[in-house]
């Protein structure tokens, strides 16, 4: 008989650190900020990830995102988002930094502009430098295994391959290659970019995959707070499927009641 | 421009776009100038990151390059 008070999950534990929930989010793109609080709450993610701006001298004060989600409350992961190279990312990752909070940095080098897809190359040599200089890199990177494990070998506390374009919501295009990418790495691996709905969240988590990272999902959805109560549920959905472990897939249909004890 | 106007403002690069500032500011009165908090603001003068116990004790002199930054919403 299973115990039924054991813990059906452990923590995420990155770079050292536990966290309780596997869904980290964005705060980009929200129609207001108070949809955005409140989404986010209602997601139960802990770690959030925010972007690196000039200060813009000429309006309100209100795009600062500190004004509204508290360090205290959140776990900050400052992205090196909108850097094309291996240099400005360093330049970014250093201004988040310096901004006093922690020494994690969501690395993405973008190689591309009309798809966003990462740089490979810009993003390992970022990640080897800012390895060295004490970071705790969490690198966004394509769905390829090769690259996966040069991250993991530069140093990253995390490798994060997407499921697809980021802002596509298209799901999981490719589980084979993220499953890949968990079976061989022995740093956390977290599905980043991609996801559009709570079946996809779950999908993902499906894969064996150790969290998720998702914005637009929410952002964009119709009703965000509604949309992060969901993907709060597809992920531990997701999560638990995969801990339980499937049923094997058959294409005969077998019955589930006994076919002996039927009356003539 | 007169000689006076010359002595007591000087022009800095401030996020992007030429500006000009009074002459003899520290970092921490640009900040105040621009009623911006210091503990939200990530300063970045000539390329270089500035400490923030040391806003008190820069100046910042024509011609200089200064970033401020800050955290925005992102994914």
């Amino acid at each position: 008989m299973t115990d039924p008070t054991r813990p059906l999950d452990g923590p995420l534990t990155l770079g050292g650190r536990d966290f309780t929930s596997r869904l980290i989010v964005g705060t980009g793109k929200y129609s207001g900020n108070q949809v955005m609080v409140d989404a986010i709450r209602a997601s139960g993610a802990e770690m959030v990830t925010v972007a690196v701006r000039r200060v813009d001298l000429d309006r309100s004060k209100d795009e600062a995102i500190l004004h509204h989600l508290s360090p205290d409350e959140f776990f900050l992961l400052a992205n090196t988002a909108g850097c094309y190279t291996a240099e400005d990312a360093i330049r970014y990752a250093r201004l988040a930094r310096a901004a006093g909070f922690n020494e994690w940095i969501k690395l993405e080098v973008i190689g591309d502009e009309e798809t966003i897809l990462p740089d490979v190359h810009g993003t390992l040599e970022a990640a080897r430098i800012l390895c060295d200089e004490g970071f705790k890199v969490m690198a966004y990177t394509n769905d390829d295994l090769v690259t996966a494990l040069r991250l993991e070998d530069v140093g990253c506390v995390a490798v994060m391959p997407l499921a697809s374009p980021i802002g596509s919501g298209l799901g999981v295009v490719n589980p084979y290659f993220i499953r890949e990418i968990k079976r061989r790495l022995s740093v956390p691996v977290i599905v980043d970019a991609g996801v559009g709905t709570a079946s996809h969240a779950a999908v993902a988590m499906e894969q064996g995959v150790d969290g998720v990272l998702m914005n637009t999902a929410l952002a964009a959805a119709g009703d965000p707070v509604r949309m992060a109560h969901a993907m709060k549920h597809g992920v531990l959905a997701g999560r638990l499927a995969y801990l339980a472990g499937r049923m094997p897939s058959r294409e005969i249909a077998v019955p589930s009641s006994p076919s002996r004890g039927l009356l003539d | 421009m007169d000689a006076l106007d010359t002595r007591d403002t000087i022009t800095i690069r401030l996020n992007g776009k030429e500006r000009a500032i009074s002459a003899r500011m520290t970092v921490q009165d640009l900040l105040a100038s621009l009623d911006l908090h210091p503990g939200m603001i990530v300063v970045e003068l000539n390329r270089e990151i500035l400490e923030r116990d040391s806003y008190e004790a820069v100046f910042v002199s024509p011609g200089d390059t200064v970033e401020l930054v800050h955290f925005v919403g992102g994914g």
